[in-house]
C-alpha cells in the first residue's frame, strides 16, 4: 500500500509539473507582466498595467508582423525570487520577446541581470532606483516613466526657488529612500539650500510620530518626505495630525494618483511632488483616462499610462526592424523619438533611461478641487534636460566616457 | 540648553510623551495575548490579524453602515470577539489534548487567512479613517503639541487595562478563571461551566485586540498587513512580562514604549528591533519574564 | 524494508530522468533545495521535538555569504558552499546556546526573536545589498573542472549534494546520538536522570540542522543567482514549518514531499490567484494542524503499519 500510494503521489506531481510546462510560442510576440498584483504597489500598477497593455495592443491591431500578441502575467509579491524565475522561465520555455514591470527597485534589478542573460528586453516601470541605469545598467534594460535623479531635481528645485530654503528629511531606511534623499540634498544645495537633518526609520514604520517631532525641532522650512506607498500615507497623516503641516512645507519625493486618492484630499493637500504624468493634463491624456476609468472605475496612475505608452513604442519598433530580434529592437528604441500622450520629447538615453518632459503638481486643497480626482495643479514643467540631465549617467559600465 | 544623549531636553521629553503613548498601545494589546495565554495556555499568534480585524470594521462601519467611531469602539471587539468565540468552538478547542505548538500554528494559519481575505477585498494601499471631530486639535505642551487624540488613546488604553486588572485579580469571576488554569477538572466539579469560560475568555482577549484596533484607525492607515508586523513585536513585549502575568504585560508594554521613544532619537534604525534584544537578555537572565512565574 | 527500498529506488531514478522527461531544471533545482532545508528542519522538528520558528535565519545568511564570498571575493564555487555552511553553523551555535535552555513556547519565541536580529543585520549590513538583494551570484565550477552554468549539470549536482544530505540524516537519526534524541524526545527528566547532558544533545542537534538548512541556502543562491530578504523572513520560516507538518514530520520523505507540494503550490497559484495564495496556505495550515498532523507521509505510514499489524 505504501508504494502504491507514494508512486500515485508522485505521478501526480509530475503529471502537474509536465502540463504547466508551456510549450514555446514561435508564431506569437510574447508580452511579460511581472509586477506586484497585490501587495504595496497594486494600486498603482498592478492589474491597470495589464489592462494597460492590453489597451496598447487592441490599438495596436492585436498582432504585429503576422503574429498574434499575447500578454503573460505574473505577481512577484515584491520578491525578487519569484520575479527573476518567472522572467528565466518564460525565457527559456514560451518565446518570451518582452517583458514591462518591476515597481520594487530590488525585483527589478534582478529582473535586469535575467533581461541581459537571456537577452530579452525589460523595460522597468515603476521602480525609482538610478542604478537600474547606473551601476547595474545592460544593454537589454530601459527604464521608463521616472527614476529617483528626476524625482529629487523636481520636487527639490521647484520647492527652494518658492522660498524653501531649509529642509529636514524623513528617510525610509532603504537603499531607495536613501538615494532619493541624496538625490533631493544635492539639489537642495545646488540651489543655495540647506539640509538641517535628517532622521532614517525603519521600512514599515506605521507611527512617525517621533521622527516627525525630530524634523519639526530642527526649525527646517520644509519637511522632505524620502519614502514611499504606506510609509509616505503613513507619516503624512501623522504630520497633519501634529500639526507640522502648518508650519512645514511637505515635499512628497515619490508618490502616486492612487496614495493621494487614499489619503484623500483633506490630508495630502498642499503636498508637492514630481511626477512624469497626470490624467488631467491636456485633452490627449483625458482620452486616455476616459478609456481607463471606463476599464477600471479609476483614473490610471503615471505608470500605468507608462505601461501603454511602452507596449506601444515595442510594437512600433518591432515593426520597423521586421523582426523581434532583441538587438534590433533595442537599437531602434534608442533611436526613436518618443511622443504620444504618456511623454513630450521622450527618447531612451545611451544608458537606458528613457527622459522626457516631467511635471511638479501641488495637491490641490478640497475647495480647489472641483470634479472627482481633480487632485493636481502644474506648479513647473521641466525638459527632459532640467530633470535628468544632459549626459547618460557615467556610472554605466555601456557608457563610452 | 540641556541635552541627554546629545538630544535637547525638549525632544527627549516629547520622544517620551510618544512612547507613552505607544506604550499604551503594546499594552492594550499585550494584555489581550497575555490573557489568553495565562488563562488558556494558547499562543494566539492571530493576535495582529483580529487587531487589524477590529480597526477594519470601524472603516467598514463607518463607510457603510454610517456607524460612528464611539460606537466603534463597542461595536466593532463586540464582533470580532464573537468571530473569537467561533474560531475557538470549532478549531481551538479540540487542540487541547495535543501540544501546544499545534494552537500556534493554527492560530498562525487563522492569520495567514484573515489577512489574505482582507487583502483580496481591499487591496493593500491602506484605507484612511478619520479622527472623531470630538478629538481633534492638540495640547501645546511646551515642549511639543500632542494630538488630542492621542492623549485619548492613552486614557482609554490605561483605564481597559485596570478594569481588566481589576476583573481578573479582584473578582470572583476572575478568581474562578484562574482557577480553572490550574486545575479545570476541579472547578468545573464544582459546578462552573469550564468550557464556556475558556470560550468568552479567549474572545475577551480577542476583542481586546479589536480594541486596539479601533483605537489605532485614525492614527495609521487601515491595512490588511498592519497587524502582522505588530504581533511579533507584542510577542516580546508579552515574553518580556512573563507570559501568564497580567501586570507584566501592562508594565512592559508601557516601558517597552519608553525605551522604544528614546531609541528613535538615539539609533532610530535600531527602533524595530530593540523590543527582541530586550528580550533575549530578559530571557537568558530571567525566563520566566519580569512578572512571571516559573512553571 | 524490501518496500522502502524499491520506493527509494523509483524515487531516485526518476529524479536521475526528470531533465529529461521535459520538466524544467531550475524549477526541480528550486524544490531539491527545499526539500534539503525542510529536512534540516525536520531533524529539529521531527525527532527533537523542538519548533524553531525562525529557522529562514540560518537558510538565508548562508545563501548570503555564499553570495558574497563568489562575487566580491572571487572564491571558487564548493569554497564559497563551505564558507556559507560554516556561517551558519556559527549563528546555530550561538542561537541555540541561548535557546536551548527553555523549552516548548519558550524556545520557539527565543528562536523568533533573533532570527529577526538575524533579519535586521541583513537589512542593514553594507554586503547584502539591503532591500536590493545580492545579485549576480554566479554559478562557477565543481573544483574549476566542471561548469555549472549548464542547468542540467547544476541539476545532477544539486542532486548529489541532495542525496547525501538525506542519507546524512537517516545515519544521524539512526546512530545512538539519534537514539539519545529520541529518549530525550520520549522523555527529557528520564534521560537527565539517566545522566545525559541533555542540553548538549539538544544543541548539537540544532547547529546540524542549521548547517544543513545553510547548505540549502547557498545552494539556492547559487542556483537562482541571487540573495535576498525574504530569504531570512518570517514568512520563509513559516513556510518550511508548513512543509514540514504537510508532509508529515518525523518520516524522511514526509519533508520532501512537502516541500514539493508547497513550492509547486506557490509557483502555480501565483500566475492565477495572486493574494489569494497566503488564504490557501494559511487554510492548508489550518486543515493540517486539525485533521491532518501527521502529514502525507505520516498518515502513509500509519495505514501501512495497521495493515501489517
Amino acid at each position: 500500500m505504501t508504494r502504491k500510494s507514494k508512486f500515485v503521489a508522485l505521478g501526480a506531481l509530475l503529471g502537474l509539473y509536465a502540463s504547466s510546462q508551456a510549450s514555446a510560442a514561435a508564431d506569437q510576440v510574447v508580452i511579460g507582466d511581472i509586477d506586484d498584483m497585490s501587495s504595496v504597489y497594486a494600486d498603482v500598477i498592478g492589474q491597470g498595467g495589464i489592462e494597460a497593455i492590453n489597451m496598447a495592443i487592441t490599438d495596436f491591431g492585436g498582432t504585429v508582423l503576422g503574429k498574434k500578441v499575447t500578454v503573460l502575467s505574473v505577481d512577484h509579491q515584491n520578491k525578487p525570487d519569484i520575479g527573476a524565475s518567472k522572467f528565466r522561465e518564460w525565457a527559456d520555455q514560451n518565446g518570451l520577446t518582452l517583458v514591462l514591470g518591476g515597481s520594487n527597485t530590488g525585483v527589478s534589478i534582478a529582473m535586469s541581470k535575467v533581461a541581459a542573460a537571456k537577452k530579452v528586453p525589460f523595460i522597468a516601470i515603476g521602480a525609482g532606483g538610478a542604478s537600474l541605469t547606473g551601476v547595474d545598467c545592460t544593454a537589454y534594460t530601459i527604464h521608463y516613466a521616472y527614476d529617483t535623479t528626476a524625482l529629487g531635481n523636481g520636487t527639490a528645485s521647484a520647492i527652494v526657488s518658492q522660498g524653501g530654503k531649509t529642509w529636514f528629511f524623513v528617510t525610509a531606511d532603504y537603499a531607495f529612500g536613501t538615494q532619493l534623499q541624496e538625490a533631493a540634498t544635492k539639489v537642495v544645495l545646488a540651489n543655495g539650500g540647506k539640509v538641517l537633518g535628517a532622521v532614517r526609520a525603519p521600512l514599515g514604520t506605521t507611527d512617525y510620530s517621533s521622527f516627525l517631532l525630530q524634523a519639526q525641532a530642527s526649525g527646517a522650512q520644509v519637511l522632505g518626505l524620502s519614502n514611499a506607498g504606506t510609509d509616505f500615507s503613513n507619516s503624512l497623516k501623522a504630520a497633519n495630525e501634529f500639526g507640522i503641516t502648518k508650519t512645514m512645507k511637505p515635499a512628497a519625493l515619490l508618490t502616486f494618483l492612487s496614495d493621494i486618492h487614499a489619503l484623500t484630499l483633506q490630508t495630502a493637500q498642499g503636498l508637492y511632488l514630481t511626477t512624469s504624468w497626470y490624467w488631467d493634463l491636456n485633452d490627449q491624456t483625458r482620452a486616455f483616462a476616459k478609456r481607463f476609468f471606463a476599464k477600471m472605475n479609476r483614473q490610471p496612475t503615471e505608470n500605468q499610462a507608462a505601461y501603454y505608452s511602452a507596449t506601444m513604442q515595442y510594437l512600433n519598433a518591432v515593426k520597423v526592424v521586421g523582426s523581434t530580434d532583441s538587438d534590433k529592437v533595442m537599437a531602434q528604441l534608442k533611436k526613436t523619438k518618443i511622443n504620444d500622450f504618456f511623454a513630450k520629447d521622450g527618447s531612451i538615453r545611451a544608458d537606458g533611461l528613457m527622459v522626457h518632459t516631467m511635471y511638479v503638481m501641488q495637491v490641490k486643497t478640497p475647495a480647489e478641487s472641483k470634479y472627482p480626482w481633480d487632485y493636481y495643479k502644474v506648479i513647473k514643467t521641466m525638459t527632459a534636460e532640467e530633470a535628468d540631465g544632459s549626459q547618460p549617467d557615467q556610472t554605466c559600465p555601456m557608457v563610452k566616457k | 540648553m540641556t541635552t541627554v544623549f546629545g538630544v535637547p531636553l525638549p525632544a527627549i521629553l516629547g520622544q517620551l510623551m510618544l512612547g507613552l503613548v505607544n506604550g499604551s498601545f503594546y499594552a492594550l494589546l499585550s494584555l489581550g495575548l497575555a490573557v489568553i495565554f495565562g488563562l488558556l495556555g494558547v499562543v494566539n499568534f492571530a493576535h495582529g490579524a483580529f487587531y487589524m480585524l477590529g480597526a477594519f470594521a470601524a472603516y467598514v462601519g463607518l463607510q457603510m453602515l454610517g456607524i460612528n467611531y464611539w460606537w466603534a469602539l463597542l461595536l466593532a471587539p463586540l464582533a470580532v470577539g464573537l468571530l473569537g468565540v467561533l474560531i475557538e468552538r470549532l478549531f481551538l478547542r479540540h487542540l487541547y489534548q495535543v501540544e501546544p505548538v499545534y494552537g500556534l500554528l493554527l492560530t498562525f494559519g487563522i492569520a495567514l487567512i484573515a489577512e489574505g481575505i482582507m487583502h483580496s477585498l481591499f487591496g493593500s494601499s491602506g484605507k484612511s479613517y478619520p479622527v472623531p471631530a470630538l478629538l481633534q486639535g492638540g495640547f501645546n505642551l511646551g515642549f511639543m503639541v500632542l494630538p488630542i487624540y492621542r492623549a485619548w488613546v492613552v486614557l482609554a488604553s490605561v483605564t481597559v487595562c485596570g478594569m481588566t486588572w481589576f476583573l481578573i485579580e479582584r473578582t470572583r469571576l476572575g478568581a474562578m478563571l484562574r482557577a480553572a488554569t490550574e486545575n479545570a477538572r476541579l472547578v468545573q466539579a464544582f459546578g462552573i461551566n469550564v468550557p464556556l469560560m475558556v470560550m468568552c475568555t479567549y474572545g475577551a482577549g480577542v476583542a481586546l485586540a479589536a480594541l486596539a484596533g479601533v483605537l489605532a484607525a485614525p492614527v495609521i492607515q487601515v491595512s490588511p498587513l498592519m497587524g502582522s508586523s505588530l504581533v511579533i513585536v507584542v510577542f516580546a513585549v508579552v515574553v518580556i512580562g512573563g507570559m501568564g502575568s497580567i501586570v507584566g504585560a501592562i508594565v512592559s508594554g508601557l516601558v517597552l514604549g519608553l525605551i522604544e521613544g528614546l531609541t528613535k532619537v538615539v539609533y532610530p534604525e535600531a527602533s524595530n528591533i530593540v523590543v527582541f534584544i530586550i528580550m533575549a537578555v530578559v530571557l537568558i537572565w530571567r525566563p520566566a519574564g519580569l512578572f512571571g512565574k516559573e512553571q | 524494508m524490501r518496500a522502502q527500498i524499491a520506493v527509494y529506488a523509483v524515487l531516485t531514478a526518476l529524479a536521475l530522468a526528470a531533465p529529461f522527461l521535459g520538466l524544467y531544471p531550475v524549477f526541480l533545482m528550486k524544490l531539491l533545495c527545499f526539500a534539503m532545508f525542510a529536512c534540516a528542519f525536520n531533524l529539529l522538528l521531527g525527532y527533537t521535538k523542538m519548533l524553531s520558528f525562525g529557522h529562514a535565519a540560518y537558510f538565508g545568511a548562508s545563501a548570503y555569504v555564499t553570495g558574497w564570498l563568489t562575487t566580491v571575493h572571487g572564491w571558487g564555487t564548493v569554497e564559497g558552499i563551505l564558507g556559507g555552511v560554516a556561517v551558519s553553523m556559527l549563528l546555530g551555535l550561538v542561537i541555540g546556546a541561548i535557546a536551548v535552555r527553555r523549552q516548548g513556547i519558550y524556545f520557539a519565541m527565543i528562536t523568533l526573536a533573533l532570527a529577526q536580529v538575524v533579519y535586521f543585520i541583513c537589512l542593514q549590513a553594507q554586503f547584502t545589498g539591503g532591500e536590493n538583494g545580492l545579485q549576480g551570484i554566479p554559478r562557477g565550477s565543481l573544483l574549476g573542472v566542471i561548469g555549472l552554468g549548464n542547468d542540467r549539470i547544476m541539476y545532477y549536482f544539486v542532486l548529489a549534494v541532495f542525496v547525501g544530505v538525506f542519507v546524512f540524516i537517516r545515519r544521524i537519526v539512526h546512530s545512538p546520538f539519534g537514539q539519545v534524541l529520541k529518549a530525550i524526545r520520549a522523555n527529557e527528566p528520564r534521560a537527565i536522570s539517566l545522566g545525559y547532558k541533555v542540553d548538549r544533545y539538544k544543541l548539537t542537534a540544532f547547529v546540524l540542522s542549521a548547517s544543513l538548512a545553510g547548505l540549502a541556502g547557498s545552494l539556492k543562491a547559487l542556483v537562482l543567482g541571487f540573495a535576498t530578504l525574504s530569504d531570512v523572513s518570517q514568512t520563509t520560516s513559516g513556510e518550511v514549518i508548513l512543509m514540514t507538518l504537510l508532509g508529515g514530520s518525523g518520516t524522511f520523505l514526509g519533508p520532501v514531499i512537502g516541500a514539493n507540494v508547497v513550492v509547486t503550490l506557490q509557483e502555480y497559484l501565483s500566475d492565477i490567484v495572486g493574494a489569494w495564495v497566503s488564504v490557501i496556505i494559511g487554510a492548508i495550515f489550518v486543515v493540517c494542524v486539525m485533521i491532518f498532523r501527521r502529514g502525507f507521509v505520516g498518515e502513509i505510514e500509519r495505514r501501512f503499519a495497521r495493515r501489517a499489524a
